[in-house]
Parts: C-alpha cells; structure tokens; sequence
C-alpha cells in the first residue's frame, strides 16, 4: 500500500513520517515516533490507557487515523513537562500518589490536564472529577488517590509559580 | 488487522458526494471513527476505498430557530452537542444523553452522523431523536432525501442511506408546549453501551390528558423500537401511575431483545418494562411544569 506523508505536531514539536493511511495515531506516537509513555492497553477504545490530547481535547489515539491529525498539535504525556519541570498535575500526582504500576498514568494524566484546562478558573465537585475521568480504567488504585490528585490542582494547590 | 484500503480525503461535500458517486459501494466512509475503527480492526469492515470527511467543516454545524428548530451537521461531535447552550436551553433530553454517551475521549472525536450511519442497534441518540420526532436527511451527487428517524434504521448496522449518499443533517422540530422527554438506559459502567433503553416523550393538552406520546426502546431489537401499542394507550388519558405501568408492560411484550453475555431476553424486556413507566412518568412530569 502506497505510504502517505503525514505532517503533524507533537510535544511542540514539528514531525513528517511515511505511513500506511491504516495506522493509527498510538501507533504513529509509539511506534514512529518514540513517544512510548501513550500505552496500548485493550485496543477497543475502551480503557483509556492511549489517551493523548489534540488541541485541549482528550481522544483516544488506538481509535483515531493518524492522517485526521494532519496540521494539529498532539501532547502525549511526555509533553506536559515543560523546560524540565514537571506540570502541576504531574506534580500533584506524585505528591498523591495517584499511581501504582503506572500503566494508566498516562492516560489519566492527560484526562485530568484536558478537564482542568476545561473548567479553568471553575470549581470542580468530586462527581465532576470522576466523571472527567470516565474514560480511563485504572486496575490498581481504586480512583480515590487520583480524584484527589485532581482536586488538588483545581482548587489552586499546586499552581505552577 | 485493518486491512489495506485507499485513502480518499475528499477538500468538499461537492468532491466528496462525486468520490462516493464514482465508488459506492467499494466505499466506506469514515468521520470520527470510534464505531467504524473498532470494526474494521476486526477484520469485520474491509472496503477498498476510505472517504475522510472528518474535517468537512461544512458538515459541521449547530443552528436553531424557534419555527425550523434544531439543525446538527452530521460531523458535529457528540460534545460539541453535549456542551451547546443552545441545546442546553431547547433540548435538555439530548444533552442528557450525550452525557452518558461513550466516555469523554469518544464523545470529543466521535460524530452524530456517524453514530446514526453506524446504527448500531445499542446506539443512544437514535431512540432521543425517534422520540423527539426527528429526521435525518441524506445526500448524493444528484439528490437530496429526508427521512424521519423511526424509517431511517432498517436492521443491524443498515439503514436507508444507499452507498453513494452521507448523511448530511438532523432535524429536530420545536417541540410543542407542554411537551416533556426523557430518556434512561440500563448499564452496569457509566461509559458502557446500553444494555437496553428506553426515550419517552410526551405531548399534552391543556386540560392535562395526554396528546401524543412517543415511546421508544434502545437495544431491544435490531432497530430502535416505536411501541406504537403503549402509545396509543395514552392518548386521551390523565397522568396515571397504573397507566405507566400498563404502558411499561406493553414496552417489555412489543419488542425483540436478544440474550448476550449482557442480559438475558428476559431481563431486557424487565428493565425496558419498568425504565418506560420510569421515563414516562419522567416525561410527563416535565409536560406538565
């Protein structure tokens, strides 16, 4: 199958790769790319555990085209640190501990970024937070140490100075 | 394994609707994906061509005016719907269902058109906009059709949109005063598929009886089911809990459930039963505020 050239930008960075038009955008990000911390983890758009950002918005990359993502900007979890500092919700989850083997983190952290940059500025009830997170399955912590990684931030604990 | 296919990535509507012209049936068409990806992962879905119409911003539209009502271009995402203040404000039954439509990530990419082209028979927003009295108008090349919702599904994963047409448009009219519409579905995870549904909507005269209803069931079928029988049950008739269960045990006796690794037949007609007394008296209860 004829490859097709594909432009697109992750982490704020400007990348071309040659692709079947098949792939998908976790295996651009994975495989192509490098940006390994985006997991596969049930491939039915189901956990969550592949969830990246294209603008402010939270998809899953094991269900979406690469070539949709043509001239839009994708952030895998690799790119919420910025000049080699963690985000606040980064932050907030290692202070929670918001994680135990990890492979959700990911997933949950770039949830947790889109419903904070979403509600910016607003408060966020519990329900709200876990609804926010309705996407993503997390096998190991029960939700509870992420939730309150999440109301953290919202309520202004960890504001980047 | 997604097999190999053409890739189309049509810069129009006008190019697109002359690409699905030239390849009909060889032809499948792709918008956000989040149904067609999963089966075509599967090896179920293998066309030879793919038409990308996600970036059709043509198709891609919310408009309302209080005597034509509510127009959704086919590639408006379920959250764009789900976060419409205007929708919000003249179709909170929509917005409520949106929200527990699929998880957030889906609902960002994923569209109306597809989900109603998809027809898959658990979909949501078929039995919402049954019951709102909505249509969906498809176009080709050289013409232009519009069907009302409860004709447009014909069986598992069909409907009357022929190969060379998109969905273009769903239409909600006004509803009328004193008109109330809810809708529930039965599942065990907030983000899972209905395991059944039910949508009610009820229309009432100023005296209190009961206009015109519309009772619609989700994933008790192969299409979204009208149970025309408990409908006209109520016409004419005041608010009445024994009527809603009445009416609620015709739901679960009118309409075809399979048994899966979900739920037995049985406990789908149950919970079908007892969500449309549930959601009719919702519905009502709304009429009359």
């Amino acid at each position: 199958m004829e490859k097709r050239l594909l432009k697109l930008s992750v982490n704020g960075e400007k990348y071309e790769v040659y692709i079947n038009p098949k792939t998908l955008l976790v295996e651009v990000i994975r495989d192509h790319l490098g940006f390994t911390g985006t997991k596969r983890g049930c491939e039915t758009v189901s956990c969550g555990a592949c969830t990246v950002n294209i603008g402010d918005m939270s998809v899953k990359s094991c269900s979406v085209l690469a070539v949709q993502v043509e001239g839009l900007n994708v952030t895998t979890a690799e790119g919420l640190e910025k000049d080699g500092k963690l985000s606040d919700v980064q932050v907030a989850f290692l202070d929670q501990g918001a994680y135990q083997c990890g492979f959700c983190t990911s997933g949950m952290l770039m949830s947790a970024t889109a419903l904070l940059k979403e509600n910016e500025g607003k408060t966020l009830t519990e329900h709200q937070i876990r609804e926010g997170i309705e996407g993503n399955i997390c096998r190991c912590t029960g939700y509870n140490s992420i939730v309150r990684a999440i109301d953290a931030v919202a309520q202004g604990k960890y504001k980047e100075a | 394994m997604i097999h190999d296919f053409n890739y189309l990535k049509p810069g129009s509507l006008k190019e697109a609707l002359s690409m699905l012209a030239e390849h009909k049936d060889e032809c499948k068409v792709i918008c956000g994906g989040q149904s067609l990806l999963i089966v075509m992962r599967q090896g179920m879905v293998t066309p030879e061509y793919l038409l990308d119409i996600k970036h059709l911003e043509e198709l891609n539209y919310i408009s309302f005016d209080a005597k034509d009502g509510l127009k959704l271009g086919a590639t408006t995402t379920h959250r764009e719907i789900e976060k419409s203040d205007v929708i919000a404000k003249n179709y909170p039954v929509l917005v409520a269902m949106e929200n527990k439509l699929a998880s957030i990530q889906t609902r960002n990419w994923g569209t109306i058109g597809g989900n109603l082209a998809h027809a898959d028979p658990a979909g949501d927003p078929g039995p919402v906009l049954i019951a709102l009295k909505g249509s969906v108008k498809v176009g080709s090349a050289s013409e232009e059709r519009v069907f009302p919702l409860d004709e447009f599904f014909v069986d598992y994963f069909a409907t009357q949109k022929n190969d060379d047409e998109l969905i273009l448009e769903i239409q909600v009219p006004v509803p009328e005063p004193k008109t109330g519409t809810a809708y529930q579905k039965f599942n065990l995870l907030d983000s899972d598929m209905g395991i059944v549904a039910s949508a009610v909507s009820v229309t009432l005269n100023n005296d209190g009886t009961c206009k015109d209803a519309r009772i619609v069931l989700g994933n008790a079928g192969p299409v979204p089911i009208r149970v025309k029988r408990a409908e006209e049950l109520l016409v004419g008739k005041k608010y009445d809990e024994a009527l809603f269960a009445e009416a609620g045990k015709i739901a679960s006796e009118d309409c075809e459930p399979v048994a899966d690794i979900h739920a037995s037949e049985a406990q789908r007609r149950h919970v079908a039963g007892v969500y449309t007394k549930r959601m009719l008296k919702k519905a009502w209860e709304q009429a009359m505020a």
